[in-house]
């Protein structure tokens, strides 16, 4: 019992990592057609960023600031991919998915270059670094800062999505982008926010994701934005509440198989896929997004 | 066959010069050039395929990616908005109802209309809930859910929730049963007594109630420009410009070749929207 309790709420802190990152993913897919290769590296550099802030400062005030520091890096740094780069390529999806992977290449190596290849300690807290007993399980305290951290942004987004005028827009445009602009709305606004929160939320996924894991490395955005795809491929492309639930599906599948099946967690994550992929009717050709 | 006197003597609202489209490999557009009065209903017409929504997509920057204006120019009350973005004129003062309707089938009927609110202008809810009183009824419906009809309601709406110096209509009783396309049609009547509206129209029953002026295009190009009404009454003229045979068959036929369109075209929208 008390092993089924720890490894559902890794899972669950697991799937609360997916989710900030697969949220911004799916939103970006959803309003712009863009692919964002891209958002590992976003994730990458804001969790640096996060880790000089923390050993800096230090305690749980420097997590804090690192929190905030990190956010931002990863939104700026998704301001800037988009003015700059997106932004010449919408409509031409070859070329944004050669940026967006070049940056994916890229950003990793540069990082290595500065902090070296090795995975280092991200400096946790004595406040996070506990475990909490429930139903005689000594869950680490981290993992509830994850979930809670991913319940937040969920609300918030879905706050965002259903009561701000900009919400709006996003939701039309994932609809029927031209319309929106037949409106006499300026749609190009809306694609910079909707990255800038992809990108802050990955962010956010970066300092979490050193404080899950304990260490950070150069190439850990990038392996995260593996199921970021898988849970954004699962749960629909646009579609903030079914993200949410194939966040969870996957952190939790993944952890099970892991321990049940010995190692087999990743494995089992394909299986998943393959099966809802399987499983759903064969997409119209007329496109459209779900 | 000009026009008649007294109809041309303000500045017309849009006037388009000679205008060139491609989209991708072939020219679609090949020299479209008319006036649209500062007030009342001018009717684009012509065949299906000769270019009319093209038209219409070229005037407000919104055509396929694939696609560019080569040449002309478009002016809408004097300015030239060639090739700007489609954003920037639709905020000159101009409302629009696309061929497809373009309604937000996953957004309700209320916020439908609270996205096509413009800054800076009054919104007319008065005047579109009085025009269409069914619409306010079910403002929490989602738009996909609703009947054929009332989302060309929707569309029209949207249209005219704000002030516009013109509207710029896509077939709008396209697809309709009967009864609906009277109701469209006594809808834009009242609208044209306010603003300016350019409707593209296949129904010539619909056009012969509306339109003042008439502009025909054949083949990506004007071939025709006057009075409405004398163009209507040259059967000559309308069966060899618009191909008046084919659609009256289509007329008569109407009502039960609507009802499963109508039907197909919700299911769409509703599988769309979830
Ligand atoms: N995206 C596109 N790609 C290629 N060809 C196109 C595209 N859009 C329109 N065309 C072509 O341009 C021509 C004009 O099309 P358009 O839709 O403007 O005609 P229309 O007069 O509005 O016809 P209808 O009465 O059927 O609506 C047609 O031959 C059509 O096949
Ligand atoms: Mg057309």
């Amino acid at each position: 019992m008390s092993t089924l309790v720890l490894l559902t709420l890794t899972g669950l802190g697991l799937g609360a990592l997916y989710f900030l990152i697969a949220s911004g993913l799916a939103l970006i897919f959803g309003l712009m057609d863009v692919l964002n290769f891209a958002h590992g590296a976003f994730l990458t550099v804001s969790a640096y960023a996060a880790w000089r802030t923390a050993e800096t400062v230090g305690g749980t005030g420097g997590l804090a600031l690192a929190a905030l520091f990190g956010t931002a890096t990863g939104a700026l740094l998704a301001i800037v991919v988009e003015l700059v780069l997106i932004r010449r390529l919408y409509g031409r999806p070859r070329e944004q998915i050669l940026v967006t992977v070049g940056l994916s290449l890229a950003v990793p190596a540069l990082v290595q270059a500065v902090w070296g290849a090795d995975s280092r300690p991200f400096p946790v807290p004595d406040a996070l670094s506990g475990t909490v007993g429930v139903l005689g399980a000594q869950v680490p305290v981290s993992r509830f800062v994850l979930i809670a951290a991913a319940l937040a942004v969920l609300a918030a987004v879905n706050l965002f999505l259903s009561r701000t005028r900009y919400g709006l827009i996003v939701r039309a445009g994932v609809e029927d982008r031209a319309m929106v602009t037949a409106l006499g709305i300026d749609v190009t606004r809306a694609f910079t926010l909707v990255f800038a929160i992809g990108g802050a939320l990955a962010g956010l996924a970066g300092v979490l994701g050193g404080l899950y894991f304990g260490s950070l490395s150069p190439h850990q955005g990038t392996s995260l934005l593996v199921f970021a795809f898988v849970v954004v491929v699962i749960g629909g492309m646009g579609s903030i509440p079914g993200v949410a639930l194939s966040a969870l599906a996957v952190g939790l599948v993944q952890q099970y198989a892991n321990y049940y099946v010995d190692g087999y967690g990743d494995f089992a994550v394909v299986v998943l896929l393959a099966a809802v992929v399987l499983a759903r009717p064969a997409p119209r050709l007329a496109g459209g997004v779900a | 066959m000009s026009t008649p006197a007294g109809h041309e003597s303000p500045q017309p609202i849009l006037s388009v010069r000679d205008l060139r489209v491609r989209i991708g490999q072939s020219s679609i557009l090949q020299g479209v050039g008319f006036d649209v009065a500062p007030t009342g209903t001018t009717a684009l017409l012509g065949r299906n395929g000769v270019g009319k929504t093209t038209t219409v997509r070229a005037v407000l920057g919104l055509l396929p990616e694939e696609g560019e204006v080569t040449g002309g120019t478009v002016r809408l009350d004097g300015e030239d908005v060639t090739g700007h973005r489609t954003h920037t004129v639709v905020r000159r003062g101009v409302g629009y109802v696309p061929e497809d309707r373009g309604v937000f089938g996953s957004l309700t009927v209320a916020e439908n209309l609270t996205l096509a609110e413009r800054a800076g202008g009054p919104h007319h809810y008065d005047l579109v809930h009085d025009l269409f009183p069914e619409l306010k009824a079910r403002r929490a419906q989602r738009a996909g859910t609703l009947s054929g009809g009332q989302q060309q309601m929707v569309a029209l709406a949207r249209a005219l929730l704000n002030d516009n110096r013109l509207v710029i209509v896509d077939e709008p009783t396209k697809g309709l049963a009967p009864r609906v396309v009277t109701e469209v049609a006594e809808v834009l009547q009242r609208a044209a007594e306010r603003v300016p509206v350019l409707l593209v129209e296949q129904n010539l029953a619909v056009v012969r109630r509306l339109a003042r002026d008439a502009v025909v295009l054949d083949a990506g190009r004007t071939v025709h420009t006057g009075d409405a009404a004398e163009l209507l009454a040259d059967r000559e003229r309308t069966t060899s410009l618009l191909g008046v045979g084919r659609h009256e068959r289509s007329e008569r036929s109407g009502q039960a070749e609507e009802r499963p369109e109508e039907r197909e075209q919700r299911e769409h929208a509703t599988k769309e929207s979830t």
